[in-house]
């Protein structure tokens, strides 16, 4: 019998080697990146013209095709109305929170829905911003399965870590419904750190300042012998350039206006104008003034801009970065002087007024050596790396904004408070303010502030089967549990009595369990084969780690079993090793089962000889010898 | 019998054999386990005491973390995915009150048998803290110029330092009534260290 122990968490998952390499994959508001990492060497997937982006736009046809990136970016001067771009801006969100432009929203909303996640009505379709962004994903994953020549189904996909919690699960359903396991969501600062870190092997602390087409993210990370620890970060969640875009595209607007008479704009008019804004934009990053073109009602108008106006209308939304970075470095408790480096990351950040905003912050030039576009898939692919074929760095990330619950008078009791190191899980204990009161509606909110509307909601459930007590006497516990990935769950225990209720936190602006199975259902032409190869994966997993256990006990116990026994045991692995080979989920778990009952006496004398040896004394440096930091 | 010695031993999870209860990795299969009910300086192998070096913290917590945080496991079963994360949790946790000079003093004690209710705000029994406290407060918002905020920001941590070294000396003469009393006393100055340094920033950016 041939196996071989390995030192946990390097185990290779099985089949690795018919399996595509894990991708990173950076899913941008303007823009989209996939990268692959083999031997920590990172490569950008480009197209055949050698493009590394792909713009993040979606276009929707009568035929039912569906085309992302630059074609679709094209395809917004013909029909308009096709087109969706910037859908991360999104993500997680509702109605109220959208931006119009000149009293437009360059989105046509699906008036039937009401609450919950915004739906967008395109070229005749319901799409929520979940759908369009696996529509996305979808894309990156062909170039990813090309460039590999192999099929790909497992990612890191960054987000920003100003991402709030509705936002970081509408990301990782978008993967699931294009065919993705997410392996990890990694905050996009810290994708851009590990990026920057191992390719200079820099230690201290650093600064990441990511602003991009969407969000605006800043990370203050000490960096140290491959661990990547962030100490505070913080931003805003819709601050980038698509800000100052819809600042010229009013400015062009309001020209117009003046010269041409008022009109009201069409959806598809003020997408044009935001993308000719856009475009003016990135030229005054390189040229001091230029002349642009937005047509409305079919006539033309040209608008002239120089750098210095552009920077007029950009310092507002510029500005609002300062005191964000001034917070963070305050949250983390250090002297700005102490800040070795500045990575600058995002597309936004090309600009000269950023840039000299930035060294004015940090009172040092910012470090430009890597592709502010690129850096975050980059990190992203390592990271994928490191997950699937293990490697000696880590990242320790931490929570961007605090966690509570709404109490008595509207206020906001925080659980968990922002960058606390994740994962984590905390709780507080709250009670009833009613004789008899037997249940307790819990809303969990999200952010700084004190009162529960000046925040994001994020849940709303209800505890039922509080014994009947007086008012007071009920102590109700609730546990806010955060993952490596950010994501939260919340369960409520009342603590006399042990009623416990492990609630599923619905995102007040997600997607329901229902709503979900729907769509992989209607969007995956093989949906039904992709869950069921999921759950099959699981479950070889799983009878593969048993069979392990069970080799790994006999080569140190099998003096315990008599022949027959050793038999019984040896017969019952084998059937799970075929089994594995039939591809029948539910012959593997009975062999499974089959495999623990062989093993169960065997078990029984392990225990007994283990706490005999014990009580001797004998063999507690050996059980103790897993103990240890380093 | 010897009760203590079956305690220490629990049967793994996966391959059903003898275990540790303290062990992090099942030295037969090489599991990964649940974090067993130790406490803090334990969990990160440090010696239980206030004068914590921190280096030496972190180093202890790198390393735990670095074959325990659940990017380790990407590729294992829910059940080892699940338990690593519960691992890397209370890792975080012991960290955190462990590195934390206030939190430490409170939580070690605690473990000493000798609890000190630090979240009880706004109740200064103590007289004499109370009136310094005050005068420290209204010091503060009377200052202006940033010369005479950082002046008062660098009293108050000079401040810090010596009631840390006064609670150390407490515990190793193994004074934990005067430590307890040290610590809430620490609170109040490590509050005012916090209000200070925000102040400075604040002022230094209007100048």
């Amino acid at each position: 019998m041939l196996f071989q122990l390995h030192e946990p968490g390097e185990t290779p998952a099985p089949h690795e080697s018919e399996r595509g390499h894990a991708v990173g994959i950076d899913l941008g508001t303007t823009n989209s990146v996939v990268a692959v990492s083999r031997d920590s060497e990172a490569e950008v997937l480009r197209d055949a013209d050698g493009k590394g982006l792909i713009p993040s736009v979606v276009y929707y046809g009568d035929d039912g095709s569906i085309t992302v990136g630059q074609d679709a970016r094209r395809m917004l001067l013909e029909q308009p109305d096709h087109v969706v771009s910037s859908i991360k801006r999104l993500m997680g969100r509702g109605v109220q929170d959208l931006k119009t432009l000149a009293g437009t929203l360059p989105f046509k909303l699906d008036v039937a829905a009401d609450g919950g996640m915004v739906r967008l009505s395109v070229a005749g379709r319901t799409l929520t911003p979940v759908e369009v962004s696996a529509d996305i994903l979808r894309t990156l994953r062909a170039r990813a399965e090309q460039a590999q020549g192999k099929a790909v189904d497992r990612a890191v996909i960054t987000v920003p870590a100003y991402f709030d919690d509705g936002a970081r699960t509408a990301t990782k359903d978008a993967a699931r419904l294009a065919g993705l396991e997410v392996l990890r969501l990694v905050n996009e600062p810290t994708a851009a750190a590990l990026a920057y870190g191992l390719d200079n092997s820099s230690e201290g602390l650093y600064a990441v300042f990511d602003l991009g087409g969407g969000t605006f993210d800043v990370s203050i990370l000490r960096m140290e012998k491959g661990v990547f620890q962030v100490k505070a970060t913080g931003g805003d969640a819709s601050l980038g350039g698509d800000d100052i875009d819809h600042a010229i595209a009013e400015h062009f607007l309001a020209e117009r206006a003046a010269k041409h008479g008022k009109v009201t704009i069409t959806e598809g008019e003020a997408k044009q104008a935001l993308a000719a804004a856009r475009v003016a934009k990135e030229c005054l990053s390189s040229r001091q003034d230029g002349e642009w073109v937005i047509e409305v009602d079919g006539t033309p108008s040209r608008h002239a801009l120089t750098r210095a106006q552009l920077e007029a209308m950009a310092a507002p939304w510029v500005d609002r970065t300062t005191a964000i970075c001034h917070a963070v470095i305050e949250d983390a408790g250090i002297d700005v002087s102490q800040i070795q480096g500045v990575v600058l990351v995002g597309g936004s950040t090309r600009m000269p007024l950023v840039r000299r905003k930035v060294t004015e912050i940090f009172g040092r030039e910012p470090l430009s050596d890597i592709n502010p576009d690129e850096v975050v898939a980059v990190g992203a692919a390592l990271q994928a790396e490191a997950l699937t074929a293990g490697s000696d760095t880590l990242l320790l990330d931490v929570t961007p904004l605090s966690l509570g619950i709404e109490t008595m008078g509207n206020i906001v009791e925080k659980v968990i408070p922002r960058n606390t190191p994740i994962p984590v899980a905390m709780a507080q204990e709250f009670t009833t303010y009613q004789d008899g009161q037997t249940a307790m509606s819990i809303h969990v909110v999200q952010g700084e502030r004190e009162m529960v509307d000046q925040n994001r909601s994020l849940a709303r459930f209800v505890l039922r089967g509080i014994p009947n007590m007086a008012a007071g006497a009920a102590r109700i516990r609730v546990t806010f549990t955060v993952d490596a990935d950010g994501l939260l769950t919340v369960t409520a225990s009342e603590a006399t009595t042990g009623v416990e209720q492990q609630v599923a936190v619905k995102p007040s602006y997600g997607l329901t369990d229902d709503e979900m199975a729907t769509m992989l259902r209607d969007s995956l032409v093989h949906a039904k084969d992709d869950m069921t190869n999921r759950l099959f994966a699981e479950t070889v997993v799983e009878a593969r780690r048993s069979v392990l256990a069970v080799q790994a006990a006999l080569k140190v116990d099998s003096d315990l079993l008599s022949d027959g026994e050793r038999k019984d045991i040896d017969g019952a692995i084998e059937r799970v090793d075929q089994m594995i080979a039939s591809n029948d989920r539910d012959a593997v778990t009975a062999a499974m089962e089959s495999l623990e009952a062989a093993t169960k006496v065997f078990a029984e004398r392990r225990m007994d000889r283990g706490i005999r040896t014990a009580l001797a004394g004998m063999a507690v440096e050996k059980l103790d010898d897993a103990l240890g930091g380093d | 019998m010897n009760v203590s010695a079956v305690a220490t031993v629990v049967p793994c999870w996966s391959c059903k054999g003898p275990v540790a209860s303290r062990a992090l990795f099942c030295s037969v299969c090489g599991a990964v386990q649940g974090p067993g009910a130790i406490d803090h300086y334990t969990r990160l192998g440090m010696a239980p005491t206030f004068d914590v070096d921190l280096d030496e913290l972190q180093r202890q917590y790198f390393g735990f973390q670095k074959r325990l945080h659940p990017d380790r496991f990407a590729a294992k079963s829910s059940k080892e995915k699940a338990l690593s994360q519960s691992q890397a949790t209370t890792l975080n946790e012991a960290y955190e009150t462990l590195k934390d000079p206030l939190k430490r003093a409170a939580y070690l004690l605690n473990l000493l048998g000798h609890p000190v209710d630090l979240t009880a705000c706004g109740t200064i029994n103590d007289r004499e803290l109370l009136m310094e406290q005050m005068e420290k407060r209204e010091a503060l918002s009377d200052a202006t110029t940033p010369e005479q905020v950082a002046k008062l920001a660098m009293e108050n941590e000079s401040e810090v330092i010596a009631c840390q070294c006064h609670i150390s000396a407490a515990f190793n003469a193994g004074k934990l009534e005067e430590a307890g009393h040290l610590s809430i006393r620490l609170k109040y100055l490590v509050k005012l260290a916090d209000e200070a340094r925000s102040k400075k920033s604040r002022v230094a950016r209007l100048s």
